[in-house]
């Protein structure tokens, strides 16, 4: 069920392994047969059109969403038993909505990595260190006090990779986390996620940049509905995966790089 | 399948007795502490100050319930506010009124004598898990059924009261609009016990209550019950908004949840900054409010908010200012390329 069907070459147990998994809003199918594996250390690059169930898979890895039929292993657990909080980092698609108008600052959103830890009671010293870790290692300790509506949108997201870091996550999945972005600080973030994934995390990216996906992740899964494409970037560059999971009509969004 | 789910969360049903027995022993301390502790301390105020009307009890009653209402509000409005789902404490205000007219049509049509601000808790909770479960069912927070609610609340009250014998509408404007006058011992009890019990479950449970409200995405994939803790908002909110509806008025009870934490929100940097100056906003809206209440004879209720609308207004303009002036907007103006992203972000808050 691993290494056969999806014909990497990796051993090891894997981190996520998807079988068969099929999910429906209400009568529609957003996802059909689809089966995946998420090795440890690896950065996978989930990719397809609009409403091609990339969001809805991402649920499903992270064991936020229970699949019709089919399974979803998560760290070896059944995902939607999965409760060892602190080892996901998470980004959603509107993460970023409630930090443009609260009043939070950077450090309180990167303590927040620490709550699965510690949902009550005072911090520990670890806690602490662990914060102040985090903030130094994506470049934001001097913003630590600032309120984080305040922060460009490339810091503003660097504030969220570090709350995922502050967690000692193992898993970081990230739902199209650049949108709003400027192009510059676009290419730091994906040079931060790279780092990072060099350094042993493991990272999920929803994009619809192409070119982005291609240049950083190591595994490239292209979706709609069913999964057209599961392999390394070079090898799905070959294919018409892309092609045919956007269909004829549908725009493909590719930077130069 | 939404009835099991609605009983375990039950929280009044079963603690509704003990509720009711530990209140009456309450009652007896909150009698002693108004005599001898506040009361005590009120009579020396009001002689270094030369001001007779903290020597009434029934404004020490008033300035005592407005001083809880002042803490309670803001504490839960500003995850409230946050959530942008301020909208829910003005539904729940207007059917805890339909809960008031319930309790007088019974003790009229079954000759009981249950405290109409019971009924209003009872029903102010209800509505508020059921509305909770409506909100888990489509996903998300909806203008218009909230709109349903608050309006059927009211009229349900308005048929009820008018359904009901006797000279029962004499009392309403007292719900409608809040009156100190009609602020008795019993009400400052439960407004005391109120903020105890709603300062200390917000103090207890205030990171998974932040980080439900800042990202619940991340709260969820994080393993936390985000479930739990919405269901807890909207619990506190109605028990908020019931026992603060005797001084604010139905109609303007919201105002205390909502108008502080706009303020604070505009000048506090941290999360809990915006607590505190939200809690400093309201005390300073309520004893004001009650003051310019007793001297110039006006609606209570009504003032109160007046000035904390004033209180914001000033906020506002202060933000706005700070980005004015270089030295007061110092920190934005470090790196400039920030200068317009802040400005942005500030946009959309005064919107």
């Amino acid at each position: 069920m691993t290494a056969a069907t999806t014909g990497k070459e990796r051993s090891g147990t894997p981190l996520i392994s998807v079988d068969d998994v099929t999910f429906c809003y209400g009568e529609i199918p957003v996802l059909e047969s689809v089966s995946i594996d998420v090795e440890p250390g690896s950065f996978l690059g989930l990719v397809g059109p609009n409403g091609s169930g990339k969001s809805t898979l991402l649920d499903l890895l992270l064991g936020l969403r229970r699949p019709d039929s089919g399974t979803v292993s998560l760290f070896g657990e059944p995902a939607h038993e999965f409760d060892a909080g602190e080892r996901i980092g998470y980004v959603a698609q509107d993460a970023t909505k409630a930090a443009r108008d609260m009043p939070v600052t950077v450090r309180e959103v990167v303590e927040m990595g620490r709550y699965p830890h510690r949902f009550f009671g005072r911090f520990s010293t670890a806690d602490r260190r662990a914060v102040e870790e985090a903030l130094e290692q994506v470049g934001i300790t001097d913003l630590a006090s600032r309120r984080v509506s305040r922060l460009s949108g490339g810091q503003r997201q660097r504030v969220f990779i570090a709350r995922a870091l502050a967690s000692e996550a193992d898993l970081l999945a990230l739902d199209e986390p650049t949108v709003g972005v400027d192009a510059e600080s676009r290419e730091e973030f994906y040079s931060l996620l790279h780092e990072l994934n060099t350094t042993g995390l493991t990272v999920i990216l929803i994009e619809h940049d192409i070119g982005v996906v291609t240049t950083h992740a190591t595994d490239i899964a292209c979706l709609n509905r069913e999964l057209y494409f599961d392999g390394d970037p070079s090898t799905f560059l070959e294919t018409d995966a892309l092609a045919r999971a956007y269909g004829t009509d549908q725009h493909v969004l590719h930077h130069d790089h | 399948m939404i009835q099991p789910t609605f009983i375990d969360t039950g929280v009044p049903f079963g603690g509704a007795t003990a509720v009711l027995w530990i209140g009456g022993i309450l009652i007896d301390g909150v009698e002693w502490f108004l005599a001898h502790v506040f009361g005590a301390a009120m009579d020396v105020v009001a002689d270094l100050l030369g001001t007779p009307m903290l020597e009434y009890p029934y404004m020490q009653r008033a300035y005592l319930a407005a001083v809880c209402i002042a803490l309670t509000g803001p504490v839960v409005g500003t995850f409230l506010v946050h959530r942008e789902m301020a909208m829910i404490s003005d539904t729940l205000a207007h059917t805890a009124f339909a809960g008031v007219a319930v309790g007088l049509f019974l003790n009229s049509a079954l000759s009981l004598t249950l405290s109409p601000l019971f009924t209003a808790f009872v029903v102010a909770v209800v509505t508020a898990l059921l509305v909770e479960l409506l909100v888990e069912h489509a996903g998300a927070y909806n203008d218009t059924s909230l709109a349903i609610v608050l309006t059927g609340g009211f009229a349900v009250g308005s048929i009820l009261i008018t359904a009901t014998d006797g000279g029962i509408a004499v009392g309403i404007d007292a719900y409608l609009f809040g009156s100190l006058a009609t602020v008795s011992t019993e009400n400052v009890g439960i407004l005391m016990l109120m903020s105890i019990l709603v300062g200390s479950l917000v103090t207890y449970a205030y990171r998974p209550l932040l980080y439900v409200t800042f990202d619940a995405s991340a709260a969820r994939a994080a393993r936390l019950n985000v479930r739990l803790y919405k269901r807890l908002m909207v619990v506190l909110t109605a028990l908020v908004v019931v026992s603060a509806m005797q001084i604010m008025g139905v109609i303007l009870v919201a105002a205390m949840l909502v108008v502080p934490v706009a303020a604070a929100a505009q000048v506090a940097q941290s999360f809990k900054q915006s607590i505190l100056l939200a809690i400093l906003a309201a005390e300073f809206a309520a004893i004001a409010g009650v003051t310019l209440s007793y001297t110039y004879g006006i609606a209570a209720g009504g003032s109160i908010v007046v000035v904390a609308i004033a209180v914001y207004v000033v906020a506002l303009g202060f933000q706005k200012l700070s980005h004015r002036l270089p030295n007061v907007g110092q920190l934005r103006s470090q790196q400039p390329d920030q200068t317009r992203d802040g400005l942005e972000a500030d946009g959309g808050e005064r919107k």
